[in-house]
């Protein structure tokens, strides 16, 4: 193909989902503005008082991050494994694609994408629905960009790689209940690694998604728990290696083909 | 360049769970035929398909579209092929219209350019009044026609057919092989599977036979009715000569 037709291709995958995603908004960006209304309304307002201050701001603004990270990563997450297991297993619709000259980089490209329009989109709507309830600080708007659309690629990428290995609609839901939300709440969310104990703070270090939120938190409120570079590093080099797992799978046919 | 459509050489296909579908497949399929591949249910005619189409992982041979390896190019293999599959692959929650145009677009065809070629195709296909509601909304043979229009949108040199007419009327059965009898006529290359054995005979130029994944005869559609042994007629209905030829050969093997 040239490179127009990828682009072509490309655009098709992504035009399709993102229709996709604005029709059903009621299932697509609706529950986590609800999940993020209830988590502001019981961390902000009625604990958030009592907790005072933390890493000098406010409680609620310390885990508005956390919690826009959560719907990020859940969304961008279980959109590309539903999409993918849903057209593998039940349309074998994925099959439009297969048989067609799209190369599997412009197939994981586009179905990432995808990926990154519905957690952006959702890690906005919960963002929106934080000023409720708090005047949000922002230090630097690139930086919360940039860990938007990075951490929205990388858990597409771990939601492509779990629909193409899933055989039943389980094997699409137990990653994101008993890997990613705990991740996500022992990364962070709700309190500064510096508070731990010695031995929760050591173990929390090997948790990815700590690096992520403390990255994300810096675009807020200017301060985190490890430097930004770190936090960068960790995110960059976690979505290139997802990256080259998922083209991989899909160049070998690896759970798309028979 | 290739004056084969299609080269297969000893293709070899072994399903993870041991299911042995193809063995040792070797076929040529010229340039401009219309090639029929016939055989018993599970004879392996869906898995050769899916191995030429990228839908199935061979595990050994080659294959060659227009000369081009499978392997070492396959966006190239893939380009000029079109393919409407036995088992429906459609999301029945898309729109006809949708479904046509999007496949065009894998093909890296623009949506400026696909859609009134997807208009004349839907209508040619008897499908323009479904054109705005989900495929869900289908008949079992608009379904079928369906996957005829997206075989065709990027306007393939090869078109493959699993079983195009199963489960379909007479009426329609007829205007399905006019249809592919008119594309023929422009150069476009035909393989088909199908059970319609008399229908074969009189269309196909070619023809091969696959039972248990081996190929157990190929030639020319006179080469194969050749075959046929004259033996007395069985007691009961008899069919067509290529029906006879089918059921001594796949017989003989079992
Ligand atoms: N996905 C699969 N896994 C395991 N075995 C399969 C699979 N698909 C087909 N088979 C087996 O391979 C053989 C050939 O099947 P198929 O190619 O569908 O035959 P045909 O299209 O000629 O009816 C059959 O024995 C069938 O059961
Ligand atoms: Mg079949």
């Amino acid at each position: 193909m040239t490179l127009y037709e990828e682009w072509v291709s490309f655009y098709t995958i992504v035009r399709k989902d993102a229709q996709r995603i604005l029709k059903i908004w009621p299932q697509t960006f609706m529950p986590s503005a609800v999940t993020s209304a209830l988590y502001f309304l019981i961390f902000g307002a009625f604990l958030g008082s009592r907790i005072g201050e933390v890493n000098g701001v406010s409680y609620i603004m310390f885990v508005v991050p956390g919690i826009v990270m959560l719907a990020v990563v859940t969304n961008a997450f279980s959109n590309t494994a539903t999409v993918i297991f849903t057209s593998k297993f039940f349309s074998r619709s994925i099959d439009e694609i297969l048989v067609s000259p799209t190369p599997p980089w412009v197939m994981v490209a586009g179905f990432v994408t995808t990926g990154i329009v519905r957690g952006v989109g959702v890690g906005l709507v919960v963002l929106v629905v934080s000023l409720l309830f708090t005047h949000l600080v922002i230090s630097n708007a690139l930086i919360i960009l940039l860990f938007l659309v990075l951490t929205s690629a990388l858990f597409s990428l771990g939601g492509f790689i779990n629909g193409v290995y899933a055989d039943s609609f389980d094997g699409i839901s137990i990653v994101p209940t008993f890997v990613l939300t705990p991740l996500v709440y022992l990364g962070g969310v709700f309190y500064s690694a510096n508070s731990l104990p010695s031995f929760w703070g050591a173990v929390t270090k090997f948790n990815p998604i700590f690096y992520i939120i403390n990255g994300f938190r810096y675009g807020f409120i200017g301060t985190a728990d490890v430097p930004l570079l770190v936090s960068l590093g960790v995110l960059l080099a976690l979505v290139l290696a997802f990256a080259v797992t998922a083209w991989y799978l899909t160049k070998k046919g690896l759970g798309l083909r028979q | 360049m290739s004056t084969s459509a299609l080269t297969l050489r000893n293709l070899e296909k072994t399903y993870a769970d041991g299911t042995r579908a193809l063995n040792d497949v070797s076929l040529e399929i010229p340039i401009g035929d219309f090639f029929a591949l016939l055989g018993p249910n599970g004879a392996g005619k869906t898995t050769l398909i899916g191995i030429v189409t990228g839908v199935v992982n061979k595990t050994g041979g080659s294959a060659h579209v227009f000369g081009t390896d499978i392997d070492t190019a396959p966006s190239t293999a893939r380009r000029h092929v079109g393919v409407v599959p036995q088992n429906v692959n459609i999301n029945i929650f898309e729109k006809v219209i949708d479904i046509v145009v999007n496949q065009a677009g894998y093909y890296g065809i623009a949506r400026s350019v696909a859609l009134p070629r997807a208009v004349q195709i839907l209508k040619d296909l008897g499908l323009y009044e479904k054109r705005s509601v989900e495929a869900r909304a289908l008949s079992g043979g608009m379904l079928r026609r369906l996957m005829i229009a997206r075989a065709l949108i990027h306007e393939p040199k090869f078109l493959i057919l699993d079983e195009p007419t199963a489960g379909v009327d007479v009426d329609l059965r007829r205007s399905m092989w006019d249809y592919l009898t008119g594309l023929t006529k422009q150069g476009v290359t035909i393989l088909l599977t199908t059970h319609y054995l008399e229908e074969a005979e009189q269309l196909c130029k070619h023809v091969a036979i696959i039972n248990d994944g081996v190929i157990i005869t190929k030639g020319t559609m006179a080469e194969v009715l050749a075959l046929h042994d004259g033996s007395t007629p069985r007691d009961g209905y008899t069919g067509g000569r290529l029906e006879e030829v089918f059921l001594q050969l796949t017989h003989d093997k079992s």
